[in-house]
C-alpha cells in the first residue's frame, strides 16, 4: 500500500499555510513520509526531522492524531494527552488499564512507562492504523500491552460478559472529522461504568465547541454525575464511577505524581487549574442515546 | 390517478428500504460496532432480500394482479417491519452472546430482522411494472419510468433519513413513521375505486 510521497514541497507549502493560518502548527516543514488508505480512512504520516505526526486527514493542522517529538519520545506533544493523564489524579495508581483508540500509541506508550505494574489493554479498530503505529511510532505491544483489533463498543460488551473489569478506562476513539456515534451514547456510557471497579475512572477526550458540546455534556452528567472538565483546544471529561474525589484529594495525588508527569512534559499548576466541576453547559440539551445519536451532525452544527 | 397511485406506491417504496436499511445500521451498531463487515452485512442482506423479492413479485404478478393486492405488498412490508421495534434489541442482545464473530452475528442478526421487509418490498417493483405496461412496444419505458421512481425514491430516503431525520427523531420513531406513511399510502391506493388498470392485453 505504501506509494511515493506526493508533491512534498506543495505538501509542506500547503501546510505552512494552513499552519500560519490556525497558527496551531507544532512542527515546520513537514514531509509526508508514509500514506496508506485503509479500510477506514486515509492514514498519513508527516515528518519534519525533529517531529513526526500522524494524521487522518491532509490538513494536517486539523487533523493530527498524534505527535511524537523524535528527540524526546516520551515528551508529550499534545495539550489533551497531558490532559487525558489527569486521570491519574483521581486514582494515582491504576493496575488494569483500558485505552479505546490506538492512534500513534502515545497514551499507551505514557501509561506503560508511568505504571509499571499495570497491565494495560488497547482497542483499535483500524489494521492499519496498529500498524503505522509500529512502524513510524515504534509502538510495540508486549504482555503487558496488548492491542486488540476491534470495535471499541464491541469490545466493552464482551468483556462485560467476563469477570474483567479496569481500574481505568480512556476513550480516544473521536476525532474532529468522525464520531464513532454508537460510542457517544448513555447505553455506551453506562457499559463503560459497568465495565469499571468500584472507584474506577474514565477519561474521555471529546469536543469543546460546536453544538454537541451540550449533548455530550448532559450525557455524561446523566451517567456520572459530576465530572472534572477540562478545557483547553479539546475537552477532557474525567469522571468516577464511585465518588467524584475532591480537590484536595487531586492536590495530594498531583504532589505524589508531579515528579514523573513533569518528564512527560505535564505541567502540573497548568494542570490544576483547568480541573472545574461547574457546568457551564445548557441542562435541557437533549441526551445522546443508542436511538438519538447525531454525534456527526450536531458536531457540524456551529 | 392509476398510474400516479403506482408511482407513488413504488418511489415510497424505495424510500422506505433505504431509510430502514440506514436505520438498521444504528441498530445494530450497539451490539456488533459500526466496522466495515457490519455495513457489509446489511447492504449483503438487504441486496439478497430484495433480489428475492424481484423473483417473487414478478411471479406474484402472473395470477390476476390489481392495485389492491400491490397496495396489501406495501403494507404487508411495513407490518413485518414492526417486529424490529419490539424484538430488536432482545434479539441482537442474545446474538451477540451466541455469535460472537461479529461479521456473522451482524450478518445473522440484519438476516433475522430486516430479511422479510426487505423481501416483500422488492416485490413491488416488478408488480408495478406489470400494472403499468399496456403493450410490449412501450413496456421498457414504462419499466425505465418506474426504475426511476423507485430508485430516486431510495435516494431521498437515504438523504433525508441520514441528513435529517436522525437528528430529529428516535430510530424507532422514525420506522413507525415509515411504517405509517406505508400503511397510509397503502390504504389510499385500496380505496381507489378500481379504475381502467391498463395492461389487460397480452
Amino acid at each position: 500500500m505504501r506509494r511515493p510521497v506526493m508533491r512534498p514541497r506543495l505538501v509542506a507549502l500547503l501546510l505552512a499555510i494552513v499552519g500560519a493560518l490556525c497558527g496551531g502548527s507544532v512542527f515546520a516543514d513537514q514531509v509526508l513520509i508514509h500514506t496508506e488508505h485503509s479500510l477506514y480512512r486515509q492514514v498519513l504520516v508527516y515528518d519534519d526531522g525533529s517531529g513526526r505526526c500522524l494524521c487522518f486527514t491532509r490538513l494536517c493542522a486539523i487533523g493530527r492524531q498524534s505527535c511524537v517529538d523524535l528527540k524526546r519520545p516520551d515528551y508529550l506533544v499534545f495539550d489533551y494527552t497531558r490532559m487525558m493523564l489527569g486521570a491519574l489524579l483521581l486514582s494515582p495508581a491504576p493496575r488494569s488499564v483500558l485505552v479505546i483508540g490506538l492512534g500513534g500509541g502515545t497514551l499507551p506508550h505514557a501509561l506503560a512507562g508511568l505504571l509499571p505494574d499495570a497491565r494495560i489493554d488497547v482497542v483499535e479498530i483500524d489494521p492499519a492504523v496498529r500498524r503505522v503505529a509500529d512502524q513510524y511510532f515504534a509502538f510495540r505491544p508486549d504482555a503487558r500491552v496488548r492491542v486488540f483489533e476491534e470495535d471499541g463498543r464491541a469490545y466493552v460488551r464482551r468483556m462485560l460478559r467476563t469477570d474483567q473489569r479496569y481500574q481505568l478506562i480512556m476513550l480516544d476513539a473521536y476525532d474532529h472529522q468522525y464520531i464513532p456515534e454508537h460510542m457517544l451514547t448513555r447505553e455506551f456510557l453506562t457499559e463503560v461504568r459497568s465495565l469499571l471497579s468500584p472507584g474506577g475512572v474514565v477519561a474521555a477526550n471529546t469536543f469543546s465547541s460546536s453544538r454537541l458540546y451540550q449533548n455530550e455534556s448532559v450525557t455524561y452528567a446523566g451517567v456520572f454525575g459530576s465530572f472534572y472538565n477540562l478545557k483547553s483546544n479539546n475537552r477532557v471529561i474525567l469522571a468516577s464511577a464511585g465518588t467524584l474525589p475532591e480537590l484536595d484529594a487531586i492536590r495530594r495525588n498531583a504532589d505524589q505524581l508531579g515528579p514523573a508527569l513533569s518528564k512527560l512534559g505535564v505541567s502540573m499548576p497548568a494542570l490544576l487549574e483547568r480541573f472545574t466541576t461547574s457546568p457551564d453547559w445548557d441542562p435541557n440539551a437533549r441526551v445522546l442515546t443508542d436511538q438519538y445519536s447525531p454525534a456527526n451532525l450536531l458536531n457540524a452544527a456551529p | 390517478m392509476y398510474r400516479v397511485l403506482l408511482y407513488l406506491i413504488a418511489g415510497w417504496s424505495g424510500f422506505f428500504v433505504m431509510a430502514i436499511e440506514l436505520l438498521g445500521g444504528r441498530l445494530l451498531a450497539p451490539y456488533f460496532g459500526s466496522s466495515i463487515y457490519v455495513w457489509g452485512a446489511i447492504i449483503t442482506v438487504f441486496m439478497l432480500a430484495l433480489s428475492l423479492g424481484y423473483l417473487a413479485g414478478g411471479r406474484a404478478s402472473l395470477t390476476s394482479p390489481t392495485l389492491r393486492r400491490l397496495a396489501a405488498i406495501l403494507m404487508a412490508a411495513a407490518l413485518v417491519t414492526l417486529p424490529v421495534l419490539v424484538l430488536g434489541d432482545t434479539m441482537l442482545d442474545r446474538l451477540s452472546v451466541v455469535l460472537t464473530d461479529p461479521r456473522f452475528g451482524s450478518l445473522a442478526g440484519a438476516a433475522l430482522l430486516f430479511f422479510l421487509p426487505t423481501f416483500v418490498s422488492g416485490m413491488v417493483s416488478p408488480y408495478a411494472v406489470r400494472l403499468l405496461v399496456a403493450d410490449r412496444s412501450s413496456s421498457g419505458h414504462h419499466a425505465g419510468k418506474l426504475y426511476f421512481v423507485s430508485t430516486f425514491g431510495s435516494a431521498a430516503g437515504t438523504l433525508l433519513t441520514s441528513f435529517y431525520l436522525v437528528l430529529y427523531l428516535e430510530v424507532n420513531q422514525i420506522v413507525l413513521l415509515m411504517a405509517g406513511v406505508s400503511i397510509a399510502v397503502g390504504i389510499l391506493a385500496w380505496l381507489v375505486p378500481a379504475a381502467e388498470p391498463c395492461g389487460e392485453a397480452t
